[in-house]
Parts: C-alpha cells; structure tokens; sequence
C-alpha cells in the first residue's frame, strides 16, 4: 500500500455494539460484531462501492469511518490523520472535509426546516459563509448544481419527491466543500427512472468538484456502475476487493458469486440461461458469528479446514481467513480460492 | 387456457379534499388458470390499488368508480361483502410487501397459520395444526411443525415472507396476488422466495399475480407482464415481446435506465427525465407526454388506446409502429 495517492486508510477497523441486561446494574453480555476487523483504502478520486446484504455492517462501517460511531478499535487516516484519537475542534476541522448522504429522503431532512435552511445549516455550523447576501447566494448556487432551482429555498421537505429530497440531501453534503463523500444508499429508496437521474448527478458532481466517493448500496448492477473498485461484505467482514470489471468478470469468493448470480437480469431470454447458485439459509447473526469464515454454513464449497479448526495459512485461533492479494488488486478471503 | 380472472374498464379513485385522485383509471385485463402475470410500475402509478380494488380492499376516501373483476364466473364487484368474505383469503389470497408488518406482532404462527384453515374449510383446531405445520415444510421452514407456537419477532424477514406465502396457500387458492413480495428482502434471499412461489404455483396450479417495481424481478418468472403508468397500462405482451420488443416509450426508457449486470458497462445511464405526473390534476393527452422523447402535436390532446403491435403485444402510444426493435438504437 505504498500508494500516495490514497486519501483514506482504514486497518483493522472494529465497530462492536454492547449488549446490555439489567436495569441498575448494567452488564455487558455480548457483542453485536457490526463491523470486525476491516481494512481497505480509497485512492484520491476514486469510488469504492460497498455491497453487501442488509446486517452485514457497510452502513456501520461508512459511519464509523466518518466517526459519526466511534471505532472500538482500529485506524481510520484520512489524509494522515488518524480519526479514531481526533477529538473535539480538530475533528469538526475534519468534518468539513467529509460528509455523508442518507438513504432514506424522508427520515434525513428536518421537516420543520426549509429547504435553503437545511443546506445551509452546515454554512453556520463551520462558520463558512460572513453576511446574509454570502449565504444566500451559496444557498442558491448549491440548488443549482444539483438541479434544483432557487426558488425552492423556501419550501419544506414535504413539497418535494423523493428524487427532489435526494437532491436536498446531496446539496447540504456539498455545502462544505468537502473531499469526500460516503454515500449510503442514496438511491435505494427512489423509483428506477430518478434512480438513473441521481446517479448521473452524483458522476457527474464528482467530475466537477474532484469529489471521492464510499458508495454504499446493495443493489450490484448500480454500484457495479459507479464504482471503481468494489468491497464485498459480509457479516462484519471483507469477502473479496477487486475492481470494478474484474469482481464481475472474475469473482472469486463463492459469495461474491452468489450474489452476483440472484441479481435479476430484465431480460427472459438470458434468465432462461443464466445459471443461478441459491444460497440456503439466512445470514447469521452478527451476536454469534459462526466460528472459522463466517460464511460457512452457507457456503456451496466450504471444507472441513473452514469451520474453525486450526489449520495452517489461517490468521487467528478463530480460524479466520485472511484477506490476501491474489492479483494486484484483487483481494479475497476465502481459503479455498 | 381457460380465463380465471377479467377486469374490464376497472377504475378507482379517491376522492381527497384536495380534488380526486384518479390512482386507477380505466385498466383491462385477464389472467389465465396457472399463469404467472406481471404488473410492472413505478410508485404510485396506480398498481398496489388495481390489485386491491381486485379484493375490494379500498378503504374510504377511495372507491370503485367503475368497471367489473369477473372472477371465476362471478363479479366481485356486484357481491356482498359477506360472499366477498368468503372468495378473499380462500379463492384470492395476498401476500404484501412488509413481512415485519403484515403479521400479527401478538399472536404464534400457528394462530395465524390456522385461522383461515379453520374459518373457511372448517377444519377442526388439531388437523388445522397438523396441515399448518405441513404448510410451514412445504414454504421451506425447518422444523415447521415446531416453530407453530414461536411469534413473528422470531423468524428473520425472508422466513416471514415464507410464513406468509404459507398462509396465502393454505386454502388452496385460484390465485395468489404478491405485491412487492421481495423489495424488502436481500437479493439472495428474493431468488429463494421467487423460485419458491414460482414452484409451489406450479404444483398448486394457482395463478399468480405479481406486482412490483423492478423489471428484473419478473423477467424469470412472467408469463405475461402488464406495464402500468399513472393509472393506466400503457403496454402490455408476453414477457419476451415486453422485454425484448418494447413499443411504449415508458418501458422503452424504463429498461435503458436500469444497468445491467450482463452488458458492459455504459458511460452513463440514461434516465427519464422529469417527474410522474400528479395524478389530481392529470394533463390532457398521454400521461407520459412531458417526459417522452418521442411525443407528437397529437399526443398533447388525445389519450392513445391500447392497440396490437404484434401478435399478444399492445402498447398505448400513438407513434408505437415507429418504435419497433433497432429504431430507438439500443
């Protein structure tokens, strides 16, 4: 990884939640295991999609990254400087730098707030704008890039569509000048013909402003669309990394091929063809992760060397396998590749 | 085949204080014994209405204005609502999109399971619980018999689904209504509860009526897909003339705005541009006028009807004979 193009690096980042019982005394029982023991990086410019199915922590994992959790353990350096041990001022100087679009356009919009105010709220909060005139100019000029018009300044969040609240959300993200955006899922939640029109925004405000993207999102052939390189999750960990034509090309971990197989082609006559691996069984949960790769129980070619038992070429006593680097750029943790 | 189920000019709407709200405005179509249909749309299109408008599930301040659900032989429509009682849940039964809220939260499986066993085939409570534990291995639950006695909160979202397919076959219904029966599953999991209902309606022979948003989903798996539009379907055929030869410009452009897994890349996707229209104050003409690429003087005054293009295949669209495969260069 001696790349210094790379604006983010995250090592062996863990995000666990406690579970607690007890009303006056408080014990800790267990561990949700959201995100356990990750590590990636994302290069200047680039996007870094990130799929995976519902509960499998990329959504933990972009919001531990921009310390809206923080990390239980773990490194998150951007630009080189580690977020996890920044505290106080010096975190908010990097929160202009990095900012994040919700899923849900409803749920994120305050709804007693105008549109021009929720963007730019972030103006006030980073002391970014001096004057009246200043900001709402800037308000009005973040409406125009993203396809809005000025006038909507002073409509609420009710007044607008899905796709139109979407847009909201992209221009408050915008409204610091940030360098980064983790994007999670930002059009899961809209109709397929808006789907296209925001995903095209977004490229097209990453040209424009020189914007690196964390694209979060389960639905594949979207990310495979805007990605460069992709992240495949599952259940707290990295299945597989790769870029973008090879992951689909040259899928190595079978559950990178599972899912790349259940995804729904619209068109019957390559369906009738098209072979599909149905995986058997639900995730696990994250409480109690299957020992050994966790994706065992479910896994069409999973040996006896999976479960846990200790064999050499495996990381830890828990039998976990390692992500390795099988070609440049590709990496996969799956011991049987 | 013979027809199972003829809905002829069928429309409702709401009447709103803000004015009336045409959600379904004039649609007809049938449905064969055994036949898989898909209706395909965007939200608020009108097609999570048609499809309860079919089981008479309107609720106030919405209503049928219009048309005739002949199914089996019988009007649905004309029926009260106690011969209505007894159709819904036996004859017609549905699955709904949320598995986590179309459970009873307070109740077993088994309760729920055996309700309608009970209610309509007049099973006693202990054969109502043997067959409802056979229903539960036959959608897939492991140990079905057993878990008859957990509560929904114990069955993760695709098991749910299950337990709701369950239930809608559990009295051997003509036809099965699924309204976005995966959207809130994962992929993997939305291929099982597919192929599961594709099977278990073959082997029941129950005619299924599938209604979603994702083109993909119903590409395996129709027979025949209805497009729907603002209140109307504006293109109909079988799945391989719909997918393969689209001659409506919304489906045209629903399609291309999609990216597709089995074809490289593209530079950019190429969306449909603008807003669905506000079905309270619908424009004159086509519906789709404003955001189609193709739209004539014509199609700003007069609504296009739903004529052959092929054989099996109608669109609504006045320029559709110009549309043919290769005109629009995909």
């Amino acid at each position: 990884m001696q790349d210094d193009n790379i604006l983010l690096n995250v090592e062996n980042l863990v995000k666990y939640f406690p579970v607690r019982r007890g009303i006056v005394i408080q014990r800790h029982v267990a561990d949700v295991k959201a995100v356990d023991d990750i590590s990636f990086f994302i290069r200047k410019g680039e996007t870094l999609g990130m799929v995976g199915e519902s509960g499998c922590g990329k959504t933990t994992a972009a919001r531990t990254i921009l310390q809206l959790y923080r990390p239980t353990s773990g490194v998150v350096e951007f630009e080189g400087t580690d977020l996890a041990v920044t505290k106080g001022k010096e975190l908010r100087l990097m929160r202009r730098k990095m900012q994040m679009i919700f899923q849900d356009p409803y749920g994120s919009l305050n709804p007693r707030m105008n549109c021009g105010n929720i963007i730019g709220e972030p103006l006030i909060v980073h002391k970014i704008t001096s004057g009246r005139g200043e900001y709402r100019d800037r308000v009005a000029e973040l409406l125009t890039t993203v396809g809005l018009s000025p006038y909507m300044a002073s409509r609420f969040p009710h007044e607008f569509s899905g796709g139109q609240r979407q847009r909201i959300g992209v221009a408050r993200a915008l409204a610091v000048r940030p360098s980064f955006i983790a994007c999670d899922e930002p059009v899961s939640a809209l109709d397929v013909s808006i789907q296209a029109q925001l995903v095209n925004l977004l490229e097209e405000l990453q040209a424009q402003f020189d914007l690196t993207y964390l694209f979060v999102a389960h639905d594949l052939s979207v990310v495979r669309h805007i990605s460069d390189r992709i992240v495949v999750m599952y259940l707290g960990k990295i299945a597989e990394i790769a870029g973008r034509d090879e992951l689909y090309e040259n899928p190595l971990h079978p559950y990178t091929k599972a899912l790349i197989s259940a995804v729904p082609i619209p068109d019957p006559l390559v369906e009738a063809q098209r072979e599909r691996i149905v995986l058997t069984g639900d995730v696990p949960s994250p409480l109690r992760p299957p020992p050994g790769c966790v994706f065992h129980p479910r896994c069409p070619i999973a040996a006896d060397e999976c479960t846990g038992v200790h064999s050499p070429g495996l990381s830890s006593e828990r039998g976990v396998p390692d992500l390795r680097e099988v070609s440049p750029d590709h990496w996969v943790s799956c011991i049987r590749v | 085949m013979a027809k199972l189920l003829e809905v002829k000019d069928l429309a409702t709407y709401f009447f709103t204080p803000e004015g009336v709200v045409k959600a379904v405005d004039g649609i007809t179509y049938d449905l064969e014994e055994g036949e898989i249909l898909g209706l395909v749309g965007e939200s608020g299109c009108g097609k999570s209405v048609s499809a309860l408008s079919l089981m008479r599930l309107i609720q106030n301040p919405g209503r049928n204005v219009a048309g005739e659900v002949v199914f089996n032989g019988q009007d649905l429509l004309s029926l009260d609502d106690d011969d209505m009682r007894h159709i819904r849940g036996k004859d017609m039964s549905m699955i709904f999109q949320e598995p986590m809220t179309s459970l009873n939260p307070v109740l077993t499986i088994g309760r729920q399971l055996t309700e309608a066993l009970q209610l309509h085939l007049g099973m006693d409570k202990e054969a109502a619980e043997t067959r409802a534990g056979e229903l539960l291995l036959m959608v897939g639950i492991p140990e079905g018999d057993r878990r008859l006695r957990d509560y929904p909160h114990q069955f993760s979202g695709g098991m749910r689904q299950r337990v709701m397919i369950a239930m809608a076959l559990s009295c051997n219904p003509k036809m099965l209504i699924a309204d976005e029966p995966t959207t809130a599953l994962d992929v993997t999991i939305q291929a099982q509860i597919l192929e599961l209902v594709q099977r278990l309606g073959r082997e029941l022979g129950t005619a299924v009526l599938i209604i979603t948003h994702n083109l993909g989903v119903v590409a395996r798996y129709a027979d025949r897909v209805n497009v729907m539009y603002a209140g109307k379907i504006i293109e109909r055929g079988t799945s391989r003339e719909i997918y393969g030869n689209p001659r409506h410009p919304y489906t045209i452009g629903l399609l291309a705005s999609v990216p597709r897994l089995d074809e490289p890349r593209k530079e950019q996707l190429d969306p449909i541009e603008g807003l669905p229209p506000d079905l309270i104050a619908l424009p004159a003409g086509c519906a789709f006028r404003a955001r189609c690429r193709f739209a004539i003087d014509k199609c700003a005054t007069e609504i296009p009807p739903l004529v052959e293009v092929s054989e099996g295949h109608t669109a609504a669209c006045w320029v559709s004979d110009q549309l043919g495969a290769g005109a629009i260069g995909r």
